[in-house]
């Protein structure tokens, strides 16, 4: 069992959940506030992810974030180490790759929202941060729940990405979803099973997770 | 100053609804804006709210200018002191009866704030459904819930979205009992749309008809249901009988105006903003047509004798709507008991004699063909 990778995928997991979310739910309010062109726009943009073989996502993010690139450059100057083949860069490409499972949940939510409530809260004196706060964001939570299992159980079953972007360094890169790849490659059936069977269980607990919290979209009915 | 009109509304725009929208209102008056679907009754009222920006808009309230478009004002809705019932009640789904209402409270610290919203529940009969939610809540008790979220902001101006759409028949009739109890006891200028005209009239004080933005008359129930401004808000307020003639004369010491219709002059009443001899569209409503007896024809029902054969008959109710085919062809259509009408043996396809009574001939100025 290889713990070092699986500690590393939940560490992966539980950043790229932290910072995704919060940005995706600011996005999907941007989003809202677009006319319907430039949003379809975007929104198709920002779906690509789901899409693109994680390969071809893994050769645009090395392109993006290589040791010759602007981005690759400006980051070696201000820290000293490299974006590719380090914990940020896929850490970056998490956040790149995940976007997709963040933004679309809340962006339905937040598109769900009725014009009328918020309406209905203006005219009750609250103003747009205390309407977005008290009335908005608690019709939220079920989106948000549903954004985090999904970005989290997502994260930790990437592999083409991470491979690509980050390579396998031990501690460093080699996730659980590597681990699995690189026992394989050794024939090293036993951390195989084992370390498939804790991805497997992680897995399903997400999924279970994600079972309980989506009811709760309908609970306050119309 | 006392005669300070209580909201003064002026709105205009050409896209994207075309508006062109002018009333007042009376300190604690209820005006009501009917028309069709989409002819812009929401679209005025969410202007009243600020909730829309109108390119040429000047709202005033009791003095208080909320937009003036001109001059560059334009309050944002959270400083309008005003209650809106939204046609869906949009209640926060998340919160308490109680909490949607103490929301709107302005005034006070939490305690001082919920405790109001109690009060204002229970005025609305709501008591012991403080802490429920609002599908924990029949239609008829979250319309009521948002009433008392309207009030909730002592507003200036009470604006009601189709507030009675939603629910069924006898609670609609019980919520408009409420809404009149309660205008007893505390008269807050209100704005009602509608597009149910039975409604309006029995609710409102004055109506105001609405066509493609434009408000096309202001006037009591009864001005704008028997004297419309047009053949188009008769044709909107669901009067039948409109047709198109001629002035032939006015007769001041008798009260009348002389109408050539269809080679027949009838006799009006005086209408003198008519010169003879210009053409005109006028009205009979039905409640003016008097059916003349069969079983004893007499001379005596001499004003404006019209006879005709019979093209339809149906009861609904208590009424028997009738329409006679005048000259064959026209139809006029008037009500008589269901008993009335089968005493006097009427069916379709018999002749029947009627008068219009010269009181309830309203001439109008002739609409463009």
């Amino acid at each position: 069992m290889d713990w070092t990778a699986l500690a590393l995928s939940l560490r992966l997991a539980a950043l790229t959940c932290l910072l995704l979310v919060p940005a995706a739910l600011a996005l999907a309010l941007l989003l809202r506030r677009l006319r319907p062109g430039p949003r379809r726009l975007l929104q198709a943009l920002l779906a690509l992810p789901l899409v693109l073989p994680p390969t071809v996502l893994g050769y645009y993010l090395l392109l993006a974030l290589g040791r010759t690139s602007p981005l690759g450059v400006l980051w070696e100057e201000v820290f000293g180490r490299p974006l590719v083949f380090t914990f940020e860069g896929i850490l970056l490409a998490s956040l790149v790759f995940n976007l997709p499972f963040a933004l679309q949940p809340l962006a339905r939510a937040v598109e769900g929202l009725p014009r009328h409530l918020r309406e209905a809260a203006w005219l009750c004196g609250f103003s747009p941060l205390r309407t977005f706060l008290v009335v908005e964001l608690p019709l939220l939570r079920p989106a948000l729940a549903t954004a985090l299992v999904l970005v989290f159980a997502h994260t930790l079953g990437e592999f083409g990405v991470v491979l690509m972007v980050g390579g396998a360094v031990p501690g460093e890169t080699r996730t659980a979803a590597v681990a699995v790849y690189d026992a394989v490659q050794a024939l090293d059936d036993d951390t195989a099973a084992r370390m498939s069977l804790a991805l497997l269980g992680l897995s399903l607990v997400a999924l279970l997770l994600l079972q309980m919290v989506e009811p709760g979209r309908g609970r306050h009915g119309r | 100053m006392a005669d300070e009109p209580a909201l003064a509304v002026t709105l205009a725009q050409a896209r994207p609804i075309p508006l062109d929208a002018r009333f007042t209102l009376g300190a604690g008056e209820l005006l009501a804006l009917v028309g069709p679907s989409g002819s812009g009754k929401t679209t005025i009222l969410r202007a009243i709210a600020g909730l829309d920006p109108v390119p040429r808009a000047r709202v005033v309230v009791a003095g208080e200018v909320w937009t003036d478009t001109a001059r560059g004002i334009r309050l944002p809705p959270q400083r309008r002191r005003l209650g809106m019932v939204f046609q869906d009640y949009a209640l926060f789904p998340h919160m308490t009866a109680l909490d949607n209402v103490a929301a709107a409270v302005a005034a006070g610290d939490r305690t001082a704030r919920r405790a109001r919203a109690r009060e204002l529940l229970r005025r609305m009969h709501l008591e012991g459904l403080e802490d429920r939610r609002p599908h924990q809540l029949s239609g008829g008790q979250r319309q009521r819930v948002a009433l008392a979220r309207a009030l909730a902001r002592e507003p200036r101006v009470l604006l009601l979205d189709e507030p009675f759409s939603a629910v069924d028949q006898v609670t609609r009739r019980r919520l408009q009992r409420e809404l009149v109890l309660l205008r007893q006891a505390d008269p807050v200028p209100t704005v009602l749309v509608t597009h149910d005209l039975d409604e309006a009239v029995r609710l409102a004080d004055r109506l105001c008809v609405v066509h493609h933005g434009r408000t096309l008359q202001v006037g009591t129930p009864r001005e704008v249901t028997t004297r419309p401004a047009s053949a188009q808000v008769a044709r909107l307020v669901d009067l039948p009988n409109v047709y198109t003639g001629e002035v032939a004369g006015h007769e001041p010491a008798r009260g009348l105006t002389l109408l050539r219709w269809r080679g027949r002059l009838l006799e009006a009443r005086l209408q003198t903003a008519f010169p003879a001899g210009v053409a005109v569209d006028w009205v009979i409503p039905p409640g003016f047509v008097v059916l003349h007896r069969r079983d004893r024809p007499s001379r005596g029902e001499r004003e404006n004798p019209v006879a005709g054969r019979i093209g339809e008959l149906y009861v609904l109710g208590e009424q028997a709507h009738v329409t006679l085919l005048v000259d064959g062809t026209v139809p006029l259509v008037f009500t008589v008991s269901a008993h009335a009408a089968r005493r006097n043996g009427l069916a379709v396809g018999l002749e029947a004699r009627v008068s219009l009574l010269a009181e309830g001939i309203h001439l109008m100025a002739k609409s463009p063909a």
